[in-house]
């Protein structure tokens, strides 16, 4: 594939790194990653991955935008309120980088989707706000052994770590169970700082393209935590663990389970 | 060094940065180990930033001569993909 020239100057700092140049540049625009979540981390991520000429992104949110969502999802506006948050995700991308195919879907992952909807990506990233749709998306990826990488946030501090399904961890790896609803506060309930999904989202969308360039390291079997009121970051090992239900060497989860609703059940 | 044929040639001039080196490194990706390279350009600051990028690159220069008033020309072997 040649470069048009709008290619080489939108690209430029990108082809200059010996780690991407303009093979690496080919990689990003033929690789496609799939958000899940249009919200506070699928915004930065989107961004990002858009801008770095990721050629397909797929977005799949349900929600519409709400003025209490603009302290933080910064690709929707006061214009976009009331709409769908993918599509308002989608006319702000696209307005970015016209390079980048769009996929805006409209809906909720369920266990009688979300295979479907995967299949046609090669990495996913989980922006989600709620435990039922991180377990999904966990259990779903390392069903179809596609690579995931995983952010989340509350208050002051967020996480991120990158499951490649079989070769490190995965989420229930780390937590076997999701926690029971009501246990764990949601933004709505706890608050987050607005910046916050801003750099959980950049983790993510960094592991990402590393991940699409094969260059560097990626957080496989570690989590890195952010704690943004003290400015301080850690890494923890996450081991793999032999016998987790879903990606263990006797998994007794074979198939996609939707757990109860009920976990975001505060609307804002 | 004055004998050494390039196996390809760019006239990048009329070029600026970042775009002389932009068009420099993927002329270079394309070729193979060991071939050689020829730049012909005109933007001054690139006849020192090009051979040093190259350089940090792991490709060899081999030669950078001011050829006549406004142009010079480079010659760069390919040593590492």
């Amino acid at each position: 594939m040649e470069f048009t020239e709008e290619q080489l100057q939108r690209y430029s700092r990108h082809i200059i790194l010996p780690e991407v140049g303009g093979k690496g540049q080919r990689k990003l625009l033929s690789a496609k990653v799939l958000i899940v979540g249009a919200g506070g981390l699928g915004c930065p991520v989107g961004f990002y991955l858009t801008a770095a000429g990721v050629g397909t992104i797929g977005i799949v949110d349900n929600d519409t935008v709400e003025l209490s969502n603009l302290q933080r999802q910064i690709a929707h506006s006061v214009k976009s309120l009331g709409r769908p948050k993918v599509e308002s995700a989608k006319e702000t991308f696209s307005a970015l980088n016209p390079d980048v195919t769009i996929n805006a879907i409209k809906g909720k992952l369920t266990r009688d989707n979300i295979l479907d909807i995967m299949k046609d990506y090669d990495i996913v990233v989980d922006g989600s706000d709620n435990f039922p749709t991180r377990y999904l998306v966990n259990d779903a990826c390392v069903m179809l052994k596609k690579t995931l990488v995983s952010g989340a946030i509350l208050k002051f501090e967020g996480q991120v770590t990158t499951i490649v399904p079989h070769e490190g961890h995965c989420y229930r790896c780390l937590f076997e169970e999701p926690p029971p609803a009501g246990l764990v506060p949601s933004c709505q309930e706890a608050g987050v700082l607005g910046v916050l999904p801003g750099v959980i989202g950049s983790l993510e969308a960094a592991e990402v393209l590393k991940l699409i360039l094969g260059k560097g390291d990626v957080l496989k079997s570690e989590l890195l935590i952010y704690n943004g009121l003290q400015t301080t970051f850690r890494k923890v090992k996450v081991p793999k663990n032999p016998a987790c239900p879903v990606c263990g060497e006797n998994p007794t989860i074979t198939e996609l389970l939707d757990y109860e609703a009920g976990y975001c059940s505060i609307r804002r | 060094m004055g004998g050494v044929k390039p196996d390809k040639s760019i006239d990048i001039r009329g070029l600026v940065c970042p775009y002389t080196f932009v068009k420099a490194k993927l002329a270079i990706e394309d070729m193979e180990v060991g071939q050689v390279l020829e730049i012909v350009l005109d933007y001054p600051v690139a006849a020192t930033s090009i051979p040093k990028s190259m350089e940090d690159h792991g490709q060899k220069v081999l030669k950078v001569e001011k050829v006549n008033e406004t142009d010079w020309v480079l010659l760069i072997r390919k040593e590492k993909d």
